[in-house]
C-alpha cells in the first residue's frame, strides 16, 4: 500500500517537476517570475483536448501541437511582459503576467466553457505488474517522458552552444551581450522552451487525471513557483528534486491525512522553508530583482 | 473680497471642492431611486475600502502582497460566524471582523515581513490560498463549500437597515472616515517613515527606521480595514461562501489598485469607480468581466507603469488640517530625506 502510494506520489511529482523545470529556466535565465506559467499549462491541456477531439485517437500530434502552441505563447507573454517592460521595476512585469493569466483563465473559459472536459480516448491503456506494484501505461508514460525531456535539457543546456548562451544569459546578461549573444533572442527562446515545457505538462496531467478545466493552471503554477524556491531559485536539478518531493508529500498527505488540505501541505513546506532556509535545498543567494 | 484671503478662511476655500464632493456624494440616494445603481454604489464602496488598505502595504510601503482577499474572507467569516451564533450585535461583529483580520495578519507577519520582493509576493499568495482552503474544509465552522446564507443586517437605534440608501450611507460613512484617516496616517512621522522604506529601504533602515516593526504595523493595519470591509460586504449581501475570497479576487483588488494608481490616496476611489461601475453596468459583458480587468491590467502597465493618478499624492484634495509648507532652504539634503517631496511633483 504505502509503496503503491509512493508510486502515485512519483508520477504526480514527476509531473510537478516537469512544469518546474519550465519555471526555473524561465526564472534562472531572466532573473523574473510569471505568474502565467500554469496558464501556459492549462492551454497546452487544452490544445491536446482540442487536437484530440477533432482529429481522433493519435496522441502523438496532440503532444506535438500542444508543445508548440504553448512555446509560441511563451514568445508572447515574454514580448509583453518583459521585453516591453525591460527597464521597468519587476512589479510592473509580474502584475502584467497576472493580467495575462487573467485574460487566459477566462478566455478558455470562453472558447472551451467551465466544465471539466475528458479525453475522449476509447481503448485502455493497459497496466505492467512488476513485484507487486502496478504501473499503468499513463505512468510509464509520464515518468518517459519526463526522463527524456529532463536528459533533453541537460544535453541543451550543457552540450550545446545554444545552451551555452542561455546560462551565459543567465549569469551576466550584460557581460553575454557584450560578447555577442542575442540578449532578446535567447531570453525569447528560454521563455518558449520553458513554456514548452510546461504545455507538455500539461498535456500529461489533462491525460493522466482525463480532466481539463479552465482553472487547472492556477494551483499548478504556483506549485511550480514553489518548487522552484524549495530547489533553490532557478536550479534546474533542484527543480527536478523539489517536484518529486512535492509530490510525494501530497500524495501521503492526501491518503494518510485530510484530501481538502493536500495544497495546504505544499504551500506550508513551501513557507516553512522561506523563514528557515529561503535559498532552497540547493540554491545560492542570490538576488532575483 | 479680503475676508477671502483670511487665514482661516483660505484653507476652506481651498477644500471647497472636497466638501462639495462630499455634499453630493451624500445626496444622491434622494437623487437617485434606483436600487441597482445603489447596490453598484455600494460595491464601489467596499472596493474603495478594500483597495485604500491594500494600497497602505502595496502603494506606500513598497511591498507586494498577494494576499488580501484572505483578510477580506477572514473579517467576513469571523463577523458572520460570531453574529449568527452568539446573537450580537452587527456592530460589535463589524468590530471583530476587522480585528480578526488584524490577529491573522499579526501572526501571518510576524515571520513573512522579513522577507523580501518576490519571496513576499509568494508567501502572502500561498497563505491566502492555504486561508481560502480552511474557509472550505472547517466545515463545522464555515459550512464549507455551502457558504453561510441569512446573515443579519445590522439595526440602528431600533430600525433594521436593510433599504439600499441605509447600506449606501453606511459605507459612505466608513469610506471617508477611513480615507481621512489614512490621509492623516500617511502624512505622520509614520506615513513618511513607511514612504521612506518604499523609496530606498537600506537607506530608510539606516535613518533609523525598524524596519520588521513599521512593515508589520502597515500590514496588519491594512489587513484590519480589508477585515472591516469584508464584514461589510457579508453583512450587506447576507451570504458569503470560500469562493469569493480566493486569489482571483486578490488580483482584482490589485488590478483596481495598479489601475487607479498606488500611493496616493485618490488613485484606489478612482480605480474602483471606473473599474466596478463599468463592470457592474455592462453586465451584459459578465463574460468578459475578468478578461476586461485582465487586459485593463497589461494595458496600465505597459502604457501608463504608475497607474492612473499615479506619480502623485494629491495630498492637497483630501488632507484635514491642510499641512503648513515649510520651507526647508535649499540644498538641505538630509531634511528633504526626513519629508521626502511628492513624487513627480
Amino acid at each position: 500500500m504505502l509503496a503503491q502510494q509512493l508510486l502515485n506520489g512519483l508520477t504526480q511529482g514527476s509531473m510537478y517537476a516537469l512544469i518546474a523545470v519550465g519555471f526555473a529556466l524561465i526564472l534562472g535565465t531572466l532573473k523574473l517570475v510569471t505568474f502565467a506559467h500554469g496558464e501556459v499549462f492549462m492551454a497546452g491541456a487544452f490544445v491536446a483536448y482540442t487536437v484530440v477531439s477533432l482529429v481522433g485517437g493519435n496522441l502523438l500530434w496532440a503532444f506535438v501541437l500542444a508543445v508548440v502552441a504553448a512555446g509560441a505563447l511563451g514568445v508572447v507573454i515574454e514580448f509583453f511582459g518583459f521585453r516591453l517592460l525591460r527597464n521597468a521595476p519587476h512589479t510592473s512585469s509580474l502584475l502584467v503576467t497576472i493580467g495575462i493569466s487573467t485574460i487566459m483563465v477566462n478566455a478558455a473559459q470562453l472558447i472551451w466553457g467551465a466544465e471539466t472536459k475528458t479525453f475522449p480516448l476509447g481503448q485502455e491503456t493497459g497496466s505492467v505488474t512488476v513485484m507487486g506494484l502496478t504501473f499503468t501505461g499513463l505512468q510509464l508514460t509520464v515518468y518517459g517522458v519526463t526522463l527524456a525531456m529532463i536528459a533533453l535539457i541537460y544535453v541543451l543546456l550543457d552540450r550545446t552552444k545554444v545552451g551555452m548562451a542561455i546560462r551565459a544569459a543567465a549569469q551576466d546578461h550584460e557581460a553575454a551581450y557584450v560578447l555577442g549573444v542575442g540578449i532578446n533572442r535567447i531570453y525569447s527562446l528560454t521563455f518558449a522552451l520553458g513554456s514548452a515545457l510546461g504545455g507538455l505538462a500539461g498535456v500529461l496531467v489533462g491525460l493522466y487525471y482525463n480532466a481539463v478545466y479552465p482553472t487547472m493552471g492556477g494551483m499548478m503554477g504556483l506549485k511550480a513557483f514553489s518548487a522552484c524556491i524549495l530547489g533553490g531559485l532557478g536550479s534546474v536539478p533542484g527543480a527536478v528534486v523539489a517536484g518529486l518531493f512535492l509530490g510525494e508529500v501530497e500524495n501521503l498527505a492526501v491518503a494518510y491525512l485530510n484530501a481538502g488540505y493536500r495544497h495546504v501541505f505544499s504551500f506550508a513546506i513551501l513557507i516553512l522553508f522561506l523563514l528557515f532556509r529561503p535559498q532552497g535545498l540547493f540554491g545560492r543567494k542570490e538576488n532575483i530583482r | 473680497m479680503r475676508i477671502l484671503e483670511h487665514p482661516l478662511i483660505v484653507p476652506c476655500v481651498r477644500r471647497a471642492p472636497l466638501a462639495l464632493g462630499l455634499a453630493a456624494l451624500a445626496a444622491m440616494p434622494q437623487i437617485i431611486h434606483d436600487a441597482y445603481v445603489l447596490r453598484i454604489l455600494v460595491l464601489v464602496g467596499i472596493y474603495v475600502l478594500l483597495t485604500s488598505s491594500l494600497n497602505l502595504v502595496n502603494g506606500y510601503t513598497g511591498l507586494f502582497s498577494l494576499g488580501h482577499a484572505a483578510f477580506y474572507g477572514v473579517g467576513a467569516y469571523t463577523s458572520a460566524i460570531l453574529v449568527m451564533r452568539t446573537g450580537w450585535s452587527v456592530w460589535v461583529g463589524m468590530i471583530a471582523g476587522a480585528l480578526g483580520a488584524a490577529v491573522v495578519a499579526w501572526l501571518i507577519a510576524k515571520p513573512t515581513m522579513k522577507l523580501k520582493g518576490v519571496y513576499l509576493t509568494l508567501t502572502t499568495l500561498g497563505l491566502n490560498i492555504i486561508i481560502m482552503l480552511v474557509f472550505l474544509n472547517w466545515v463545522d465552522l464555515t459550512k464549507g463549500p455551502l457558504g453561510i446564507a441569512g446573515i443579519p443586517v445590522p439595526t440602528l437605534f431600533g430600525r433594521r437597515l436593510s433599504a439600499p440608501a441605509d447600506y449606501y450611507y453606511l459605507i459612505l460613512v466608513v469610506d471617508v472616515l477611513v480615507v481621512f484617516a489614512l490621509s492623516r496616517l500617511v502624512n505622520s512621522r509614520f506615513g513618511r517613515a513607511l514612504k521612506a522604506i518604499r523609496e530606498d529601504e537600506r537607506a530608510a533602515h539606516a535613518c533609523g527606521i525598524p524596519l520588521i516593526h513599521f512593515k508589520t504595523v502597515a500590514f496588519v493595519l491594512s489587513a484590519a480595514l480589508a477585515g472591516l470591509a469584508g464584514s461589510f460586504y457579508a453583512h450587506y449581501m447576507r451570504y458569503i461562501s470560500p469562493e469569493a475570497f480566493s486569489y482571483p479576487e486578490t488580483f482584482n483588488i490589485v488590478t483596481i489598485l495598479a489601475f487607479g494608481g498606488p500611493g496616493n490616496l485618490i488613485g484606489p476611489i478612482v480605480g474602483s469607480v471606473i473599474l466596478i461601475s463599468a463592470t457592474e453596468a455592462f453586465r451584459v459583458f459578465a463574460a468578459y468581466r475578468m478578461i476586461i480587468f485582465g487586459t485593463v491590467l497589461v494595458g496600465t502597465m505597459l502604457l501608463r507603469r504608475e497607474g492612473l493618478l499615479g506619480g502623485r499624492e494629491y495630498s492637497f484634495l483630501i488632507t484635514w488640517p491642510p499641512r503648513k509648507k515649510v520651507d526647508y532652504g535649499k540644498g538641505d539634503r538630509f531634511l528633504d530625506a526626513a519629508q521626502p517631496p511628492e513624487r513627480g511633483a
